[in-house]
């Protein structure tokens, strides 16, 4: 429980914190940091419009996409403190139950018939299914490492002792943030603040979208980001007493949040078709963190 | 072409066989004999031909059926050797003769004997390389037997093998390695080459391929789980199989039979034709998409049940200490996530293109929904799908005996609340069941918030261009260009272009056509040879009615003396040997 309360409160601050760190990056005073949350309070409390040519799937994809968001929050541990539902071999279905959001909001898009959804849509499809294989490399090499199989073991009998379990903490912390950067659509795969559709993949998915559901929609994604920030934070607070990890689940919020802030100041979008790339980049990533559990282990004898 | 409920002579002949397919099928998995087995195989061959070519003023149907037809044939082969090989042995056809002279020959031995089955039910079951007759045979044939097809007789052959992996001794461990190494490859090419096809049904029968594929994987890992004494490791394995045969079979059949749907509706299979049937058949698109959901292994359906026990045995192989095992689960891991995620890709394009925007082409304007006698059977495997997602407990509480023969001794009995791994089944349903509340409550909430708003419709949003028209939207080669594009190596697609030029444009042109890679270098390109050698021999076929006769007088006399001077040719090579 103590989780899904840390990740909506992080959620709250997140996405204003890198608005706040890209406007003073630029000599701007920039928006309040709540400026994100009263954007969906007002968004709740406007009318739609739906396109002539979608169907129902327009109008429910976005309550399924805020409830899988919602179920995959549900499942992150907090260090000692079990996440509301816990399982061995929870994260599968916390990859699987992201991956229903994303069909829907991918077959969403397809709805409205427009070119530039569509064209959204697929990239996003071929992005989330290269980000796969790299998360689930990512997680077994932790069960092996740890012997368990569920986040919250997992993260409890993480221990980050020798010099190489850092090198090893550091590239785990990498690829779960650039997963992160490809699951909630920022720098460097897209750029949420271009202004040519044909340059983006989420933002130009949800075009038509209007009111509550794109209301829904934003909180998913700043959720979204929370989520992927409690996972980093608990690759170390494994043991750490609560006064000293909630703090720092805080604090490496923050530094997370004014890290992207800077990153999306100070760097361009990378060509899409050189996205593919650098996100199957990120599996060997990970296959180099398991052959680095397997020489941790001794396997190599 | 005439509705299919109107051509009464051919409908007579196929439901006759039909009923006997259905019959050999049966009969395939009740039959302890390795001689009436044969049989009942021929049967499910022939009568498969048959009920395939139900359309057959089509050339192509024609073409498909024979390619069945010889392929099947090529599976009776290796069955009938392996069969025989027993048989000549110990002279008995019974199944209990494989066991036993399986046990007394090495291991070398037993391990080819196993092959011969391997492969033989493998080119039933559709895997990589021997799946080369499931992308013409399906789509060629009416769409209920596509299903039945892809539901019912794919699946005999993983009965085949898992029948085989009980009656033959063998190392177990090699033969799993074997077939993970084969299920992998399966999953990954029937999965990439479907995302390709512009052929709905086509796209399926690849599918199909893929989760022979997933299917495999757990045969595999459950295998090589028996092999090293695993136990744990072989449950998971073959209940994950199993479960998932049974979920495949519940999901794409509905979705071959929603597709039969859209083909009677539309009169074309082509996905780059259709579009926005949501609207004219609400039914079909939600059946069609709960099918869909399900296949992509997504929760809450039942789809997810299967992989996700399939995953945990992945997981559970990992505290194995051996270096192959470790890198064998986690590159086996790595390749049934990203069957997942192609899998996803290819299904929202499918869905999104079949059913959603508007129609690219314009549709017969009898497209309607089907009656509801038609839509009935597809409610009640919809209902099943629905039904694993959510109580996967009861489900997989009926695998336990099955599972237990796999595993061998009773000291593991295999359910739900003794087996440790499997302690997870019974949140993951909780957790589908609280999604599915999530899912309502949200919806309920929206639906509040919403009635007190102004809810107005308009045009789909054109970035500022406001004449669009269906021609513009993104079809299904350009939603998987990139795709197709990144993973050119392993593809094989035809391209015909016309490029427009002059002062005046002429017409412009572009076709691509997908191809099949191990069916250009495994089917065509033997043939081609053969064909080339057999070409030299043409001038015997010269048309003389003459020479005809003279070839048979000259057979005729070659059969009355060759026994006449038997003796002297057997006399000759003793003088041979002598020398």
């Amino acid at each position: 429980m103590l989780s899904v309360l840390l990740i909506v409160i992080a959620s709250i601050f997140f996405t204003g914190i890198i608005i706040r760190t890209k406007s003073l990056a630029s000599g701007r005073k920039g928006p309040g940091i709540m400026q994100p949350v009263l954007d969906v309070i007002r968004l709740f409390r406007k009318g739609v419009v739906y396109s002539e040519t979608t169907s129902f799937v327009f109008q429910i994809a976005p309550t399924i996409y805020f409830a899988s968001v919602i179920m995959a929050m549900l499942v992150v541990p907090f260090g000692q403190s079990r996440g509301v539902l816990s399982f061995n071999g929870d994260f599968i279905f916390f990859a699987y139950v992201l991956a229903l959001g994303k069909f829907f909001s991918i077959i969403a898009a397809m709805d409205t018939g427009s070119s530039f959804e569509g064209m959204g849509a697929s990239r996003e499809a071929l992005y989330s299914m290269f980000a796969e294989p790299a998360f689930f490399i990512l997680m077994g090499s932790l069960a092996l490492l740890s012997g368990h199989t569920s986040f919250q073991e997992i993260f409890a009998a993480l221990h980050i002792g020798s010099q190489i379990s850092y090198a090893l903490a550091a590239l785990a912390t990498f690829v779960l943030l650039m997963i992160a950067m490809i699951e909630s659509s920022r720098m460097p795969i897209d750029d949420p603040k271009t202004h040519l559709e044909l340059t983006m993949i989420h933002e130009v998915m949800i075009l038509d979208n209007s009111g509550f559901d794109l209301g829904l929609i934003f909180t998913a994604g700043y959720l979204k980001f929370a989520i992927y920030g409690a996972l980093i934070v608990n690759l170390f607070i494994g043991v750490i007493p609560y006064q000293y990890a909630i703090p720092s689940f805080f604090a490496i919020q923050f530094v997370m949040a004014v890290a992207i802030g800077l990153i999306e100041s100070f760097m361009a979008r990378f060509r899409m078709s050189h996205n593919p790339q650098f996100i199957v980049a990120l599996t060997s990533v990970s296959l180099l963190i398991f052959f680095g559990v397997l020489l941790i282990l001794q396997k190599f004898m | 072409m005439k509705a299919y409920r109107q051509q009464r002579n051919n409908l007579t002949l196929h439901s006759i066989t039909f009923v006997v397919q259905h019959a050999a099928m049966i009969s395939v998995c009740v039959i302890q004999n390795s001689f009436a087995f044969l049989i009942a195989w021929e049967m499910i061959a022939l009568t498969s031909f048959l009920v395939i070519i139900f359309e057959h003023e089509h050339i192509a149907t024609i073409k498909a059926g024979i390619n069945y037809l010889i392929q099947a044939h090529f599976s009776i082969l290796f069955l009938m050797i392996g069969f025989i090989w027993v048989a000549s042995k110990t002279g008995s056809y019974d199944f209990e003769a494989i066991t036993s002279y399986s046990a007394s020959i090495p291991v070398s031995a037993s391990f080819m004997l196993f092959m011969f089955f391997f492969i033989g039910f493998a080119i039933k079951a559709g895997f990589v390389p021997f799946h080369t007759w499931l992308p013409y045979a399906h789509p060629a044939a009416p769409s209920h037997v596509s299903g039945i097809m892809s539901g019912v007789i794919i699946k005999i052959g993983i009965f085949g093998i898992l029948r085989m992996l009980l009656l033959v001794k063998t190392d177990f461990t090699s033969v799993g390695y074997l077939i993970l190494i084969v299920s992998l490859i399966s999953g990954l090419y029937g999965v990439m080459l479907a995302i390709i096809q512009h052929n709905l049904k086509k796209l399926l029968a690849y599918h199909s391929i893929e989760n022979i594929g997933i299917i495999g994987i757990g045969i595999g890992i459950g295998c090589i789980g028996t092999g090293t004494g695993n136990q744990v490791l072989a449950a998971l394995g073959f209940a994950g199989a199993l479960l998932h045969t049974l979920n495949h079979a519940l999901f794409k059949s509905l979705l071959f039979y929603t597709a039969g749907n859209v083909y009677q509706a539309t009169h074309t299979m082509d996905i780059e034709k259709l579009g926005g049937l949501i609207k004219r058949m609400p039914q079909t698109a939600v059946l069609f998409l709960i099918a869909a959901i399900a296949i992509s292994g997504i929760p809450p359906f039942n789809g997810f049940v299967s992989e996700f026990i399939i995953y945990t045995g992945l997981y559970n192989w990992l505290s194995d200490a051996s270096l192959l095992s470790l890198l064998a689960a986690i590159f086996s891991t790595m390749g049934l996530a990203l069957i997942g995620g192609l899998a996803m890709m290819c299904f929202t394009k499918a869905f999104g293109v079949v059913f959603l925007g508007t129609a690219r082409c314009e549709l017969p304007s009898s497209c309607k929904e089907v009656p509801f006698l038609q839509l009935f059977p597809m409610y009640i495997l919809a209902v099943f799908i629905v039904l694993i997602g959510l109580f996967p407990v009861s489900f997989i509480s009926l695998l336990s005996q099955p599972v237990s023969l796999f595993i061998g001794t009773g000291s593991l009995m295999f359910n739900a609340s003794q087996l440790n791994a499997l302690n997870a089944i019974q949140p993951v349903s909780w957790a589908s069941w609280i999604l599915i509340l999530l899912v309502i409550s949200i919806f309920l909430v929206r639906r509040f918030v919403m009635s007190r708003h102004k809810i107005s419709t308009g045009p789909t949003w054109g970035c500022g261009y406001v004449a669009s028209t269906p021609k513009i939207q993104y079809t299904a080669s350009s939603f998987v260009r990139t795709y197709s594009k990144l993973f050119a190596p392993f593809l094989l697609i035809g391209k015909h272009e016309e490029e427009i030029h002059g002062i005046i444009p002429s017409e412009g042109k572009y076709h691509t056509h997908p191809y099949d890679e191990v069916e250009k270098w495994l089917i065509d390109s033997p043939l081609k040879l053969n064909k080339s050698f057999m070409g030299r021999f043409l001038f015997l076929n010269n048309g003389k009615l003459q020479f005809y006769i003279l070839y048979g007088v000259l057979f005729i006399l070659a059969v009355l003396s060759i026994p006449l001077i038997y003796q002297n040719i057997y006399s000759f090579i003793g003088f041979l040997k002598q020398l």
